[in-house]
């Protein structure tokens, strides 16, 4: 119980994991869901700090620092994406976004 | 003791705050309580001994991205409160259970397999920060290049998607300018 262990962090990002996995799920505004897969890749994060602490390797910190990379420039792109949508549409509701369902 | 008193009480912290960012109807709330989750996931880095990761995370999630987010709800209507998908919740519950034990086992798989060994060891007598620019300028060296030409593209993707008409600014036009704009812009609206 006092002893923190490798699983202990892993069943910890699983929790953030399925938290944010419900966020992506009921959410129908895009910015929240966008709130949700910055959950995602947080807790992913924290398995891979976990992993990279137990094992005594540095693989882990490395996937970690590029999957920040990748969520800050994810951000950047989906943020002009979703202004440019809300000029044109005023709204940035998930089910007006549904013109291409043919 | 230390150790577990922290974990348990940032595992709460981080599960309560991300619980709200999750639940709540107003987009406000939902971006100060990931800003602070960010803030205590980085408390697991250092815990873990991932100095230079925990600053990382700090500076760019709290710092960087939630700066982001923050200029991005100007350009949205945030005072409304967020409108929720009518869905059967039972079958959301259940999907996620479902896909959230299914990454255990993914994740679990290979450490069960005790054939794990490690490929860059920590180096003795050297801080955190030392064998994190060790490993990343000699074995990543070509990810961390392409990382950078990465947030390049976004930026340049960013300034050119949001900066549209950015050069005119409304207070400091006339009356009858603004005016104008409009309705060239409802002309183009109903042309298109």
């Amino acid at each position: 119980m006092m002893e923190i262990g490798l699983n202990h962090y892993l069943v910890l990002s699983t929790i953030l994991f399925s938290i944010g996995l419900v966020g992506v799920m009921r959410r129908k505004n895009l910015l929240m869901l966008f709130f949700a897969t910055e959950i995602l890749l947080n807790s992913v994060n924290i398995s891979f700090a976990a992993i990279s602490h137990y094992y005594g390797d540095l693989t882990g910190q490395m996937f970690a620092f590029f999957v920040i990379a990748i969520a800050a420039s994810e951000v950047a792109v989906g943020l002009g994406l979703l202004i440019v949508w809300h000029k044109k549409h005023n709204n940035i509701d998930l089910d007006n976004m549904s013109t291409m369902r043919g | 003791m230390f150790e577990a008193v922290a974990f348990y009480l940032f595992a709460f912290l981080t599960i309560a705050m991300f619980y709200i960012t999750v639940t709540t109807s107003q987009a406000l709330y939902a971006l100060t309580a990931l800003a602070a989750g960010m803030i205590f996931i980085s408390a697991f880095f250092f815990i873990l001994g991932a100095d230079f990761l925990g600053a990382i995370q700090i500076v760019v999630y709290s710092g960087a991205v939630m700066a982001l987010y923050s200029f991005g709800m100007m350009f949205f209507d945030t005072t409304r409160e967020v409108k929720e998908r009518q869905g059967n919740s039972a079958v959301v519950l259940g999907l996620s259970i479902i896909s959230a034990i299914l990454v255990v086992v993914i994740f679990a798989t290979p450490i069960i397999s005790d054939n794990i060994t490690a490929l860059y060891p920590v180096t003795e007598g050297a801080g955190n920060t030392q064998e994190v620019g060790m490993v990343l300028f000699t074995k990543y060296l070509v990810p961390f290049e392409l990382a950078a030409v990465m947030l390049l593209v976004a930026m340049v993707a960013g300034i050119v998607l949001a900066g549209k008409k950015m050069d005119l600014s409304l207070t400091l036009m006339k009356e009858h300018e603004i005016r104008m704009m409009r309705e060239e812009d409802k002309n183009k609206k109903v042309l298109s």
